[in-house]
């Protein structure tokens, strides 16, 4: 019965602490202005952004129980991709796209550049790894049933991804122009000419030309370094949205226990 | 799907959600070990495989074996398998192209609802064989002599003559098939038409006119001027009996 007093009037409640307002007793070490700095940037940020809605809505999203391994295969492509990016651009520092100094120039980079091989290598190793890690990644959602309602779409632009990773392979199998990339780019380019309906054209757009010739191989640089990266860049963003809009499918043998209290409601 | 069997599975998965844990941090840490595996993978790969390259790039040689990357050797052996020339657009483009669009509609035509793998067998099936066939291509196709090996027998009078008239066949078939003239020329159901077809050369050009060819030919055919008298001789023989027999 003690408590029962007159409420105080408004301007006589303590006030709550304002942000950043010393009430003197708290202690502030460096470490706190330093993580204060932080908090500040971050708002300073977001104020004129409003991004943390997003991330904390990418980062804090509830992923269904159960969920393995073989979850990690998404991310394990796009983490190989990243590798391939960043190994590719130090590539592209030492290799020139015209048909007489491409050779020249990746020969250079193999035996003189300082760790030049191991980044090829790395390229060139990388892109068997992503391909693989595709075709995984391509399985789990098959065999989870994952490209069923609601995430249909998201099967479509895999196989777009797909697709655009082969095409990757293809056009990037030439740029050493040694005898090999060579002879099997001329192969494979006349085996496309052969295609149905647009075969033909196909084919002298990627020799550009009636022929295999020193323009063919700018071409197929271009591909491999501008268009078809950037198409992957922007396939993987509509891949992922996604992904985080729809929510990851739970693995499909894993059944709902209802929760008790909501089993109550319904009685 | 109709769309009660649609809200049933939404109803079951917003639950399933609802007891899952928070992407951050525990997918991220998943997703994290994944990754350092791979980078593992590939920086070993890449330390112990290395990366050499080939002699530089020669239009004209006459030595050669066109391969492609590893994984494209299922699509490779598609093409030494089905070698009749009329079907050769087919195994090419053909083939690939349906599995694509078959890859593509896949949600539009498996519309059931079930989900567990034990529960969806005609998809198992399908799945089992396409990974069955591609590994047999692919392996197939690592150990096949690739596409520039020459499936043909000797044609009746070169059996008939025998002796040397033969040994100079089979040599001749040795030489076509080494110098690359595959990538170019179809003979028979082997190689590839960029050129023309030498399949019935024998009943078009005299011996004479075949060996001009071969030391000033027109672009983009390379000249052959470099091969040795005895191999070029033993080519023209071969070439000449081409018969279409
Ligand atoms: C880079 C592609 C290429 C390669 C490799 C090639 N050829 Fe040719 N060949 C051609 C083309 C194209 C023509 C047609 C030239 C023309 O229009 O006159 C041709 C023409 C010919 C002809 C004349 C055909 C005719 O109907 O008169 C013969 C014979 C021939 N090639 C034999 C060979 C042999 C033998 C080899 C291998 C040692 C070979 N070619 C390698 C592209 C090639
Ligand atoms: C560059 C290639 C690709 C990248 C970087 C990529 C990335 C990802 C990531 C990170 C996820 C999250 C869930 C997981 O990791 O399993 C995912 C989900 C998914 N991916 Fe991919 N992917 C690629 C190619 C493909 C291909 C080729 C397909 C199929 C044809 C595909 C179909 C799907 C589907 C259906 C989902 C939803 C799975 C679920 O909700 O359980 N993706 N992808």
């Amino acid at each position: 019965m003690a408590n029962l007093k007159p409420p105080l009037p408004r301007a006589l409640r303590p006030q709550p602490k304002r942000p950043g307002e010393d009430d003197g007793k708290t202690k502030i070490g460096r470490k706190d202005k330093v993580a204060e700095k932080g908090i500040s940037t971050l708002d300073w940020i977001d104020e004129r952004t409003s991004l943390s809605g997003g991330a904390r809505w990418l980062m804090f999203r509830k992923i269904p129980k159960g969920t393995n391994w073989f979850y990690t295969l998404g991310s394990a492509t796009l983490f190989a991709f990243l590798s391939q990016a960043v190994t590719g651009v130090i590539l592209a520092m030492y290799y020139d796209p015209s048909a007489t100094r491409a050779y020249e120039s990746m020969r250079y980079l193999t035996n003189e550049v300082f760790l030049g091989e191991f980044v090829r290598g790395m390229h060139k190793w990388g892109s068997s790894v992503m391909v693989i890690l595709v075709f995984l990644h391509m399985g789990r959602t098959f065999f989870y049933g994952a490209y069923k309602y609601p995430r249909e779409l998201n099967w479509v632009i895999g196989v777009v991804l797909l697709i655009l990773t082969l095409f990757m392979s293809f056009t990037g199998y030439l740029l050493p122009f040694d005898q090999r990339s060579f002879w099997a780019t001329t192969v494979g380019v006349a085996i496309n000419g052969t295609g149905p309906l647009i075969g033909p054209y196909l084919n002298d757009f990627l020799r550009a030309g009636p022929e295999f010739g020193v323009t063919t191989l700018a071409r197929f640089y271009a591909l491999h370094m501008l268009v078809l990266p950037g198409a992957i860049v922007a396939m993987i963003g509509a891949h992922l949205y996604l992904v985080a809009r729809l929510g990851t499918t739970a693995p499909p043998w894993m059944k709902a226990e209802i929760p008790a209290d909501s089993r109550k409601d319904d009685a | 799907m109709n769309t009660r069997e649609k809200e049933a599975y939404l109803r079951e998965y917003s639950i399933l959600k609802s007891q899952g844990k928070p992407f951050f941090p525990y997918s991220v840490a998943k997703d994290s070990i994944m990754a350092v595996v791979v980078m593992a993978s590939i920086i070993l790969m890449s330390l112990v495989l290395g990366a050499e390259l080939g002699p530089k790039v020669d239009p004209t040689t006459t030595t050669y074996t066109p391969r492609p990357e590893w994984y494209f050797f299922f699509l490779f052996e598609v093409l030494r398998i089905i070698k009749p020339p009329s079907l050769t657009p087919l195994a090419a483009i053909g083939v690939p192209t349906i599995a694509m669009i078959l890859l593509f509609l896949l949600p539009f035509y498996d519309r059931s609802p079930e989900r567990r793998p034990e529960r969806r067998p005609i998809a198992m099936a399908a799945a089992f064989f396409t990974i069955a066939a591609m590994a047999f291509l692919t392996y197939e196709g690592a150990h096949a002599g690739s596409p520039n090996q020459i499936d043909m027998e000797p044609p009746p009078a070169v059996l008939a003559a025998g002796g040397e008239t033969l040994r100079m066949w089979e040599a001749g078939k040795q030489v076509v098939a080494q110098s690359g003239c595959l990538a170019c020329h179809k003979i028979g159901e082997n190689g590839n038409s960029l050129g023309p077809n030498l399949s019935e050369i024998g009943t078009t050009s005299s011996r004479q006119a075949i060996a001009r060819t071969l030391v000033n030919p027109t672009a983009p055919m390379p000249s052959y001027a470099e091969l040795a008298p005895e191999k070029r001789d033993a080519l023209v023989e071969f070439l000449a009996r081409l018969r279409g027999e």
